[in-house]
Order: C-alpha cells, then sequence, then structure tokens
C-alpha cells in the first residue's frame, strides 16, 4: 500500500507542474501538439524511473554524513552533502547520455519517438526536482524512491498531454489578441493547478 | 587554436555605449525572459508566496548569472564544442553550491523555504540559454551586461509578482531582515469586526502562474508587436 500512495501522490497531490512548477519551461514550449507532448512526457518519465534510483543510492552510499562508513569505519563523520547538486547534475547528464545511446542502439523504434526529447531533459527542471525531492524526503528505501521517480514522471506527463490537448482546441477559439499563446496557456494552467488543489486533502 | 576576433578592433568602447545599452534593456521588456522568451520559469513561480524569498532568489539568480556569463565567456575558446552543455553544469552547479552554503549560513530561514528551488537554480533555463546563447560567443564585458538586463528582467517580473501575491494574500509586506510587516490594522480584518479579508486564494501555487498570465496580457496589450498569432 505504501509503494501505491507514493506513485498517487506524486501524480495528482504534489504534482510537479501544478503544485511545484518543475519542468515550466519545456511544459510550455513542447505542448503545441499532442503527439511531441506524449513523446516528451513518456522521455521524463522514462528518465526519472532510471535518475531518482541511481541518485537514491549515490545519496545514501556517498554523499549523507556517514553514508561512506561501508568503506571504512573511520568515514563515518565524512559528510559530502555540499556536493550533492554537482553529483546529481552530473548522474542526470551522463545518464540522459547513455540512455541515449542505449535506446538508439536497442531499441530503435522507441528511438524514433523519444530521441530528440532526450537531450532537451538534462536540462529540466523536474528531472533534477525530482532527484533533490528524494533527497528532502528521505524514503526509506530504493524501491521507495523509484516509485515516487514513476509518479512523478507520470504527473508531468498528464500535465502535459492534458495542457497540449487544450492548446489544440483552444486554437479555434477566441482568445483576445494580447493573451493569445503564452498569456492564456499561463492562464488555463493556472485554472488547471486549482482543479489539482482538490486533491491535497486526500489522504491515502 | 581559434583566433579572437575581438584583437582586430583596436578602438575602444566606452562602457555605456549604443549597444551595451541595449544589451541591458532589451531582456527588460521586449526580449524579457519570463515573458517572452519563456525561459526560468521553473523555479520563478514557486517562490514568490513573499517578497522576500524572491528578493533573494532574483539576488542568487543574478550572481549566478553573472559569474557564470563571466566564467563561461573567459573559457569559450577553451571548452570542446561537444561537452560544452556538461561544463556549463558543472560551472553553474558549482556557483550554485556556493550560493547555497552562504544561505545556509546568513539566512537560514529563507534557505529552509526556498528548499530544493536553491538547487534548480542549476536547471534555471535563463542561466543556461544566456550561456549558450551569449556568452559562448562574447567577450566578458559584454557577457557581464547581457547577464544583468536577463537578471533584472527575471527579477522585476518575480518582485512584481510576489509584491501583488504578498499584498492580497497576506496584507502584508517581507524583506530580508526585516521579517513580515502587516500594514494593514488589525481590525479592519472581518475576524475583529472590520470589513476585509486576505485572498488566500492568492497564496496557493496556480495563482502564480494567472498573475504572471495578466502580466503579459498588460505588456502584450501595450506593445502589439509582442502578439503572438
Amino acid at each position: 500500500m505504501e509503494y501505491f500512495s507514493i506513485f498517487v501522490k506524486g501524480i495528482f497531490v504534489e504534482n510537479m507542474i501544478f503544485a511545484y512548477f518543475l519542468g515550466m519551461c519545456s511544459y510550455l514550449a513542447v505542448s503545441k501538439t499532442v503527439k511531441t507532448a506524449n513523446g516528451l512526457g513518456l522521455a521524463v518519465i522514462f528518465v526519472l524511473g532510471i535518475t531518482v534510483p541511481i541518485n537514491y543510492l549515490l545519496e545514501n552510499y556517498v554523499l549523507q554524513e556517514g553514508a561512506l562508513a561501508w568503506l571504512d569505519p573511520d568515514f563515518a563523520t565524512v559528510d559530502l552533502s555540499f556536493l550533492s547538486y554537482i553529483m546529481f547534475i552530473a548522474v542526470i547528464a551522463s545518464m540522459v547520455q547513455l540512455v541515449e545511446m542505449i535506446v538508439e542502439k536497442f531499441a530503435p523504434a522507441l528511438y524514433g519517438a523519444l530521441g530528440i526529447f532526450l537531450p532537451l531533459i538534462a536540462v529540466n527542471c523536474s528531472i533534477l526536482g525530482g532527484a533533490l525531492f528524494m533527497q528532502e524526503r528521505q524514503y526509506p528505501s530504493i524501491g521507495e524512491a523509484t516509485i515516487f521517480g514513476l509518479g512523478s514522471g507520470v504527473g508531468w506527463w498528464l500535465a502535459i498531454v492534458a495542457i497540449a490537448a487544450i492548446r489544440e482546441k483552444i486554437r479555434y477559439s477566441n482568445v483576445p489578441a494580447p493573451l493569445q499563446g503564452l498569456g492564456i496557456t499561463y492562464i488555463i494552467t493556472g485554472l488547471m493547478g486549482i482543479a489539482f488543489m482538490s486533491f491535497m486533502g486526500i489522504e491515502i | 587554436m581559434s583566433t579572437d576576433n575581438s584583437l582586430a578592433t583596436p578602438k575602444r568602447e566606452s562602457l555605456f555605449s549604443k549597444k551595451n545599452r541595449k544589451l541591458l534593456k532589451d531582456p527588460l521588456s521586449d526580449s524579457n525572459p519570463i515573458t517572452i522568451q519563456v525561459l526560468g520559469i521553473c523555479s520563478a513561480l514557486a517562490i514568490t508566496v513573499q517578497l522576500q524569498q524572491a528578493v533573494i532568489m532574483s539576488l542568487s539568480v543574478l550572481f549566478v548569472m553573472i559569474s557564470g556569463n563571466v566564467i563561461v565567456s573567459l573559457l569559450r575558446n577553451l571548452i570542446p564544442d561537444r561537452i560544452r552543455i556538461i561544463v556549463q553544469l558543472v560551472i553553474v552547479a558549482s556557483l550554485v553550491i556556493i550560493v547555497d552554503e552562504v544561505l545556509k549560513a546568513y539566512q537560514p530561514d529563507i534557505s529552509e523555504k526556498l528548499s530544493v528551488f536553491v538547487g534548480l537554480i542549476i536547471t534555471n533555463c535563463i542561466i543556461m540559454g544566456r550561456l549558450e546563447a551569449f556568452a559562448l560567443a562574447n567577450k566578458p564585458g559584454p557577457s557581464v551586461f547581457d547577464a544583468i538586463g536577463n537578471g533584472m528582467g527575471y527579477a522585476w517580473v518575480l518582485l512584481v509578482v510576489s509584491i501583488v501575491r504578498e499584498i492580497f494574500g497576506s496584507g502584508a509586506i517581507s524583506l530580508p531582515g526585516m521579517g513580515q510587516v502587516k500594514f494593514l490594522p488589525q481590525d479592519w480584518f472581518i475576524a475583529s469586526g472590520g470589513f476585509y479579508e486576505n485572498n488566500n486564494f492568492m497564496i496557493l501555487p496556480p495563482m502564480a502562474l494567472v498573475v504572471v498570465g495578466i502580466i503579459i496580457w498588460i505588456q502584450r496589450s501595450s506593445n502589439e508587436a509582442l502578439i503572438e498569432d
């Protein structure tokens, strides 16, 4: 049940876009059509599902205070947590590169769908945000951290596909000229965020 | 080895030449990073509940942008093209670590409130965007102006959004070092028999988006050239 609750929380209650605005840049830039939005969303799920557990291992066996004790008891007082930003971003950038190469080699069809989006993802705030939230919330095991990563990814995918669908339709509406494009997208995202706030009180 | 074409122009440019002023002024309005270029929104919206957080965030971004732009601009002929993104990320991440440690030491309360968003300056698209688009191709001097311009363009949107949200949401204004100042008389509030109530809606995260949307609306209706079609 614990896993299920973390997953649902990641999608609805603590949605990356509507509650924390993470990954807004690509959310606004790539949400013009549902097809590309879907591709980017899937790539985010994929990368979050891989980088959050790796960063979890890094956090718990290298960076945290006393985390290096498994190497030598003398290291029990070493605290490397000030290095976490640089380590996390390095892991993310290299994992994205690695994933891109592996996918290209072994799953050309998937690469065709995700390929152009993968390099974009290294600087998507939601990926680093996922790692930093994982660090802040101190998940007890790697399983929970992975589920958190996947859940946040699914939440992000849901948000971008929904806004892309709305933007496809809104082209036929009579929006005031200065609000067209970016302005109305902000306001709609705000309204969707308010709708998602209604999940907040739910205890799972 | 690549040669620096700046050597070819011996004439010194004055500090406030037309070009430099343009670098400073453009990002404030016509190519504002947040409202026009859609960069750096990720961290901008979540921390605008209170003015003091927005001030600290703007200063941090300004610092990281100026130093990042200068460092990358100095190294621009040394960075191999293929790994430039990683090099930039490492430079920015080191600067953000400095900011984070300083905030933890001198402003622990605000650092707590900003939580992960200080770290997220690393992936703030304005910084990467300016490094990539400007610092990699220009001398350190203009890069500083570009960084200041874009940093200020980011800052004013942040400050306006946070002032609006804090005044209407909490009936107060806060600055770093001063704490929150509630300037409305207590007996105005309905709870003590008055007529006024804070709009709690403004404190909720989605309202930041709506406020930015309205800023965009105002900006674009005053400058028709910016309207998208």
